[in-house]
């Protein structure tokens, strides 16, 4: 068949809401863009364990630890789904991860920011999962069939997590004036680089035009980014807190919050590899992967022998 | 013999704790991303039980104690959790080999509480023996795959091997307390040893048989690594007096 023809049948799936799967022909771009965003994707849920393992061994109570544990194991289980996804575009999951390692492949930067004090973990699920999830409903939809089914699972489980992240930051606003300040100080550190995950204004994001067309994605980061301003900024109240911003104000007219200007110039550091922890954060990925394959060679070992012994057998 | 299951208790509730803080240290650094979900599972499961350990203490106990006051306002002597559980983490050979010694000694002793006349000691056994069951598999898998895996790998599992020959002893050391319980411990150390054999056999690994065996863990006397562990999980209780988190 030739290739516009392919190339209609492509754009006539989307067109109407016909998911596109594994074995369908697809525009090389669209398996790249695909390719980029899914293993991307993929690598936040496993880099992303780290910031919040950070405060395993020190959670304050029995019960804090075992919700905290459960959730960075959801996050494992989130990666696993988002690589198997990706691999279904012809990639394997040892490419992906040699792309992360060699910095090819980037992940979420918020990653790069640390983990102080206990209110982190609360500030990590409400913001960073908050901000997470109001892109990931959104790709529940996305063209892709893989992703979106990978997507509407890991849903269901993120909004577990902002709650109990939000649970936490509610118990200590109700607490003593330490573990108010604590609260307080965390919502400072992470408001901004929250509002940065959306990416880049439209005027300024490079993959978001042709997305949309592919309906990748559905939203602009601008849309999505209002959406989450207007529900923390309801949502902060209950705290009692505020956000760090002097020029959050709710506009009457549009009906939404308006907000300050973001740093982007701290954006693009912290995406270039600048942060306060990108080399640590990459490092003890590094090390994991490194200190396991020696594991890794002997489970092949093993499965190999077995396989011999059965066919001798 | 209140004073004797109180102290049983947690012997337990430490001792699941403290190996489930050891095991969720690798979460995030494990080998590989499924290993990483079955050993964080393991901690969480571990954790469980040690819940249930304290919560049963704390109600024996009294005084407003509670699972967290048990955990968090101990202090090393007051634990008395087994030192094998305690030593580091070291490498993936020492963490499955030690999971495995320990999975089996408790599969062994659950199931002889399940039968145990107090009856919510028979219950959190009855609950936690089909989790027991499944880190046995886990852990003498990995047992049997390191051994008989490559040259490094079986070196690495003799290694762990020859670390912990001091420290199995341990389980069958009984103190005062454990020797009010009527649990038949011989026959969990003929069980347990039966099982080691089978698995190091299929693992291609000896076992190295040591007549020293270190213990007091289990009344209080702890190596030096136990007061790291409870500076670093105990740090935000102490910090913050009477907080509520």
């Amino acid at each position: 068949m030739e290739l516009k023809k392919l190339e209609e049948i492509f754009q006539h799936k989307i067109d109407n809401e016909i998911k596109i799967e594994p074995k369908d022909w697809m525009p090389e771009a669209y398996r790249k863009t695909n390719i980029r965003q899914i293993s991307q994707h993929a690598h936040s849920e496993v880099v992303g364990m780290l910031p919040e393992g950070n405060w395993i061994t020190r959670a304050p109570s029995l019960k804090r630890k075992a919700i905290l544990l459960a959730k960075i194991q959801d996050e494992a289980g989130h990666g696993l789904y988002l690589y198997s996804a990706a691999e279904t575009l012809g990639i394997s999951r040892d490419e992906m991860i040699e792309q992360l390692h060699s910095g090819r492949a980037k992940y979420s930067s918020i990653f790069n920011y640390p983990t102080l004090t206990w209110a982190d973990m609360g500030a990590i699920g409400w913001l960073v999962d908050g901000a997470a999830i109001i892109n990931q409903v959104m790709l529940c939809r996305t063209s892709y069939g893989p992703y979106a089914r990978g997507m509407v699972r890991i849903c269901k489980e993120e909004s577990f997590h902002q709650r109990q992240g939000f649970e936490i930051l509610y118990v200590l606003s109700q607490g003593t004036d330490a573990q108010k300040a604590m609260c307080q100080d965390a919502i400072n550190r992470w408001w901004w680089p929250s509002l940065m995950m959306f990416g880049p204004t439209d005027a300024e994001s490079s993959n978001s035009e042709q997305s949309m067309l592919w309906k990748i994605k559905r939203k602009s980061n601008d849309e999505l980014r209002q959406q989450f301003v207007d529900m923390i900024a309801e949502q902060v109240k209950v705290l009692g807190m505020t956000l760090p911003d002097a020029d959050l104000k709710w506009n009457e007219t549009k009906k939404h919050y308006d907000f300050g200007a973001i740093n982007w110039n701290e954006f693009w550091n912290v995406v270039k590899g600048n942060g306060p922890c990108n080399k640590q954060r990459l490092n003890a990925r590094i090390a994991a992967h490194q200190n396991g394959a020696w594991v890794r060679e002997a489970a092949i070992a093993y499965a190999e022998k077995q396989k011999n012994k059965h066919k001798a057998a | 013999m209140q004073a004797a299951k109180e102290n049983f208790l947690l012997y337990l509730a430490d001792s699941t704790h403290i190996l489930s803080h050891r095991n969720s240290e690798w979460c995030g650094h494990a080998p590989i991303l499924e290993q990483d979900i079955a050993l964080t599972n393991i901690a969480l499961d571990l954790l469980g039980q040690s819940r249930n350990f304290y919560q049963y203490a704390a109600e024996l106990i009294g005084n407003n104690a509670t699972e967290d006051s048990l955990a968090y306002l101990r202090i090393e002597s007051e634990y008395k959790n087994l030192l094998l559980v305690e030593l580091p983490k070291e490498d993936w050979a020492h963490t499955v080999l030690r999971q495995f010694y320990f999975s089996v000694f408790l599969f062994y002793l659950y199931q002889q509480l399940q039968q145990n006349k107090d009856v919510q000691i028979a219950a959190i056994a009855t609950k936690a023996i089909k989790e027991v069951a499944y880190h046995v598999r886990w852990s003498g898998e990995w047992v049997i795959r390191l051994g008989d895996g490559t040259e490094e790998s079986n070196q690495r599992m003799q290694y762990a091997v020859e670390a912990y020959k001091n420290f199995t002893g341990e389980f069958f050391v009984l103190t005062n307390y454990e020797k009010q319980m009527q649990i038949d411990f011989e026959l969990i150390q003929q069980q347990w040893n039966d099982k080691v054999a089978a698995v190091f056999n299929d693992a291609t690994l000896s076992f190295t048989n040591s007549n020293f065996h270190q213990v007091g863990g289990k009344e209080g006397r702890h190596t030096e690594y136990l007061g790291y562990i409870l500076t670093d999980m105990q740090y935000l209780q102490r910090t913050y007096p009477n907080a509520t988190w």
